[in-house]
């Protein structure tokens, strides 16, 4: 523009400064992106944990290790619990994409009860822990471990809550935009647990017990 | 009260009648000052009969623009607490020497600094810039709002809850007493066991999910929503200062929230990550801390960097002056940021090789900044500056802001810092950049889009008064602070035994007082500007010659902010249409579709701050139904499908026939 000779801004003058025939934009145009950045903030609070658990996860204060405590076929099997959790989600969605209400509730309910299945492992495991001694206040290690773990515990309960509630809508309202859109979210959000969990067994568990 | 002591326990938790501070003088006569006012101020509101129209149109409001308004009030509504705060210090220190203990016991002194600077960080500047950011960016971008408002109107609530919770540490308990970032252990449960921290964390925690939603929203909303014509490098600077920002905030917010989540663990469960024994290790908070309390202060200042940006372009009448430079200038600070967190601890014994290199990555970070600073001068240089209020604010600032930045470097340097570590040299320092940069740039942002606002200008007599006081107050109070940090003199003390000190304490002390005047010509040009807002109007919608698409509206703007979407050519779009002859299309409208207002993000933040208070005070009971109650709200809340309308093509074409008539009037008169 500084070097704009008078014709050109003659011409120019032709300029539309407006959208005279503007498209109605659909809703949620952006809720993909923005929960895309909603979960690498969430990365970052497992980045926290597992930088704590780097630092204090050798910390045992003369207490268990993980060599003492991990057993690894019981992770290995919740492992897949949760893996295979994903796959079904996966399903669920090619279901969603072809517009198949009851067989993508169906994948729904058996992603569910792989996800139940995990926090039930889950759980047991640290009932078991905590009923040898090695609790979260022993020491720092475990202090760590029990928080990194039960973070991911919690998301995975908060998915299963979240995927109830979309169960609930799919069946009152059926597939439409918004609930699609709510389904991809949630798939975005089950398979990034998928993904720290694998973070979990290779840092927590599988280098726990070579340590 | 209770003949069952138990029964007690389980209802109330650790609250009890002695929580209440009545045996505190002070407290009791600010409680009745806050009392009285806010009788005043709700007695006016149902006299009136304005509670409807402030639910509807306000409280509920999912427009950028009222959301960035609300954020600007509660901004200016906890600078007099934290400044209140700022000058029971200055007093207390100004007169405890000489065997004088002062006005301020020990434990309400510490709260009080504790206080000042959690509250002039996250309940001030933070709402400031964010303010501006809501209401600024999206009418810059040329779009109608955010990319999420219903979450625009919760992020600002949960703002609020969490400035309440402070608030009402005031009153019921105490606040925290270690410092406005409570390093453990002193924050750990052995050392404070009462509910001053657990106000702090929770305080934070509730504000925190507000700053971080609001972040992601903003990313979203620059990226998604920018109108046609407006590539990247066609952002205005304060655009780009702001997605930087956010970006920044979606980057480091999670790890505030992970650490304090952390310390709650240490204190509500008896976990070891920060104790002395059982393994923890101390450090790893202030590690952690400072990874997001690094880019906090760039999340405070890049904004308002912003701001002047735009301010200098448009009082100096030219194209701002490197804008290419400018832009990278903020991208490098961006990631820099990131870089430099060990230099707030460079005595914790790192060794040499690693504060070298934070002391060394600090050092770099001049370098950007420093570009920014000319970017600024060289605008000017052969511009017809205006030497409005907003552009006052800005030479203040850059005169201000370079002495800051050089004592920065100069702490940067990790030998000399161990000699001014937690000295007054280095509050002089951050306060230096914060007041010099934050409070400066957000008063010229506030009275640069005020008009755009309101609809009429501030009154620059009580505005040049405020501006005076400010900057002449800053360099009272703060000058001497310099002084006694290299004479080694520490922070956060109460009393002295070196009387020779009085002197640059009663010289701060009477900074203080300058600043505090300052505030009031604020508060009295606020007034006398609404008194003579007739006689302010503007009418064009552009009364500074601007040149950014915010001031092609009307002011204010409509709810629908361009009846067209504007498609832009040039950097400074509004100019450039101003130079090619642009007309307003007053024919073709069609309806817009806009989201509709909702009591769901009130709710929400209302409930987080129930079951906040009831974690804080271990009413276990109340916490565990407040946070059934919030998750059922917001899936609740989710069942509603129909969050948005049509604003019908009549009322559009009325809306922009008034204007019409308005731009006539301003051409006639």
């Amino acid at each position: 523009m500084t070097t704009m000779t008078a014709e050109a801004v003659k011409t120019e003058d032709k300029r539309l400064f407006y959208v005279a025939d503007e498209h109605e934009h659909g809703e949620g145009g952006s809720t993909l992106l923005g929960f895309w950045l909603y979960l690498m903030s969430d990365c970052l609070v497992f980045a926290v944990l597992f930088a704590t658990y780097g630092v204090l996860g050798g910390s045992y204060a003369a207490g268990p290790s993980p060599r003492d405590l991990f057993d690894l076929p019981l992770v290995a099997v919740n492992t897949s619990m949760l893996l295979f959790s994903s796959i079904t989600y996966g399903f669920a969605v090619l279901e969603m994409q072809k517009n198949r209400a009851n067989t993508m509730l169906l994948w729904l309910f058996v992603t569910m009860l792989f996800g139940g299945a995990f926090l039930g492992i889950e759980l047991s495991e640290f009932a078991h822990m905590i009923h040898e001694g090695a609790t979260p206040q022993r020491s720092a290690f475990l202090s760590s471990f029990f928080t990194l773990v039960g973070t991911h515990g919690l998301h995975v309960t908060f998915g299963i809550i979240w995927m109830i509630t979309l169960v609930i809508q799919v069946w009152k309202f059926g597939l439409n935009e918004a609930n699609k859109r709510r389904l991809l979210c949630l798939s975005m959000f089950w398979h990034f647990l998928d993904v720290v969990w694998i973070g979990v067994f290779t840092f927590v568990y599988l280098m726990g017990v070579l340590r | 009260m209770f003949e069952n002591f138990d029964l007690q326990k389980a209802i109330f938790g650790r609250l009890t009648l002695e929580s209440i501070p009545y045996h505190e003088p002070i407290l009791v006569m600010t409680f009745i000052g806050v009392a009285i006012g806010g009788a005043v101020v709700l007695g006016a509101i149902t006299y009136f009969k304005l509670w409807g129209y402030l639910w509807r149109e306000w409280f509920t409001s999912v427009d950028h623009k009222r959301i960035g308004a609300m954020y600007i009030i509660l901004g200016l509504v906890m600078l007099l607490r934290g400044f209140a705060d700022a000058i029971m210090m200055r007093a207390q220190q100004a007169i405890a020497f000489n065997g004088n203990e002062g006005y301020l016991p020990a434990h309400h002194f510490d709260q009080i600094f504790t206080a000042h600077g959690v509250i002039m960080i996250f309940f001030v500047a933070m709402p400031l810039v964010t303010g501006l950011m809501n209401f600024v960016v999206p009418l810059q971008i040329g779009a109608r709002d955010v990319a999420f408002p219903f979450l625009n109107n919760f992020s600002f609530w949960m703002t609020v809850a969490g400035a309440m919770l402070v608030m009402a540490s005031l009153f019921v308990g105490e606040f925290a007493r270690t410092g406005w970032l409570a390093y453990p252990p002193l924050s750990d449960y052995a050392y404070s066991p009462d509910v001053g921290v657990d106000y702090y964390i929770w305080a934070l925690q509730v504000a925190g999910v507000g700053t971080l939603l609001s972040g992601v929203n903003l990313i979203a909303t620059i990226v998604k929503m920018r109108c046609p014509g407006m590539t990247m490098m066609r952002m205005p600077v304060f655009t780009w200062t702001a997605l930087c920002t956010n970006i920044l905030i979606v980057a480091a917010f999670p790890v505030l929230t992970g650490v304090l989540a952390l310390l709650s663990m240490d204190r509500y469960v008896g976990t070891n990550f920060f104790t002395n024994d059982f393994g923890g290790n101390p450090m790893m908070y202030v590690n952690l801390i400072w990874i997001w309390g690094h880019p906090e202060v760039y999340i405070l200042v890049l904004p308002v960097f912003g701001v002047f940006s735009e301010v200098t372009a448009t009082f100096s009448g030219k194209k701002l002056f490197g804008y290419t430079s400018m832009v990278y200038a903020t991208v490098v600070i961006t990631i820099l940021s990131y870089l430099v967190w060990l230099h707030h601890f460079f005595t914790m014994g790192s060794g040499a090789s690693v504060n070298s290199f934070f002391g060394i990555t600090t050092m770099i970070i001049s370098i950007p900044t420093g570009a920014k600073m000319f970017n600024w001068l060289f605008t000017m240089y052969r511009g017809r500056i205006r030497f409005e209020l907003p552009m006052m604010w800005t030479l203040a600032f850059m005169l201000t802001f370079v002495i800051g930045g050089m004592t920065g470097v100069l702490l940067a340097v990790p030998p000399a810092d161990f000699v001014l570590h937690n000295s007054l040299f280095l509050i002089a320092h951050f306060h230096n950049v914060i007041i010099g940069g934050v409070v400066f740039g957000s008063f010229a942002g506030i009275s640069y889009w005020f008009p755009k606002v309101t609809g009429f200008k501030l009154d620059p007599f009580w505005g040049k008064m405020s501006f005076w006081f400010w900057v002449i107050g800053f360099y009272f109070a703060f000058m001497p602070l310099y002084a006694l940090g290299l004479m080694g003199v520490t922070r956060r003390l109460r009393v002295f035994d070196d009387p020779s000190l009085q002197i640059w304490f009663i010289i701060a002390a009477f900074g203080a007082f300058l600043i505090a005047l300052g505030i009031g010509s604020f508060l009295v040009q606020l007034a006398v500007s609404i008194k003579n807002r007739e006689k302010l109007r503007d009418l064009t919608g552009d009364p500074w010659n601007g040149r950014t698409l915010e001031w092609s509206t009307s002011s204010p703007p409509p709810v629908y902010n361009f009846a067209f979407t504007p498609v832009v050519y040039d950097n400074d779009a509004w100019w450039d249409m101003k130079q090619h002859g642009y007309k307003r299309p007053m024919e073709g409208f069609k309806p817009i579709h806009m989201p509709s207002n909702t009591g769901a993000g009130i709710i929400l933040a209302g409930l987080s701050a129930v079951t906040a208070f009831a974690l804080i005070w271990y009413i276990w009971w109340l916490a565990a139904l407040g946070f059934v109650a919030l998750i059922g709200t917001a899936i609740g809340h989710t069942f509603n499908y129909h969050r948005s309308f049509n604003i019908p093509r009549e009322q559009i074409f009325e809306t922009e026939r008034e204007r019409s008539q308005e731009l006539l009037q301003a051409a006639g008169a």
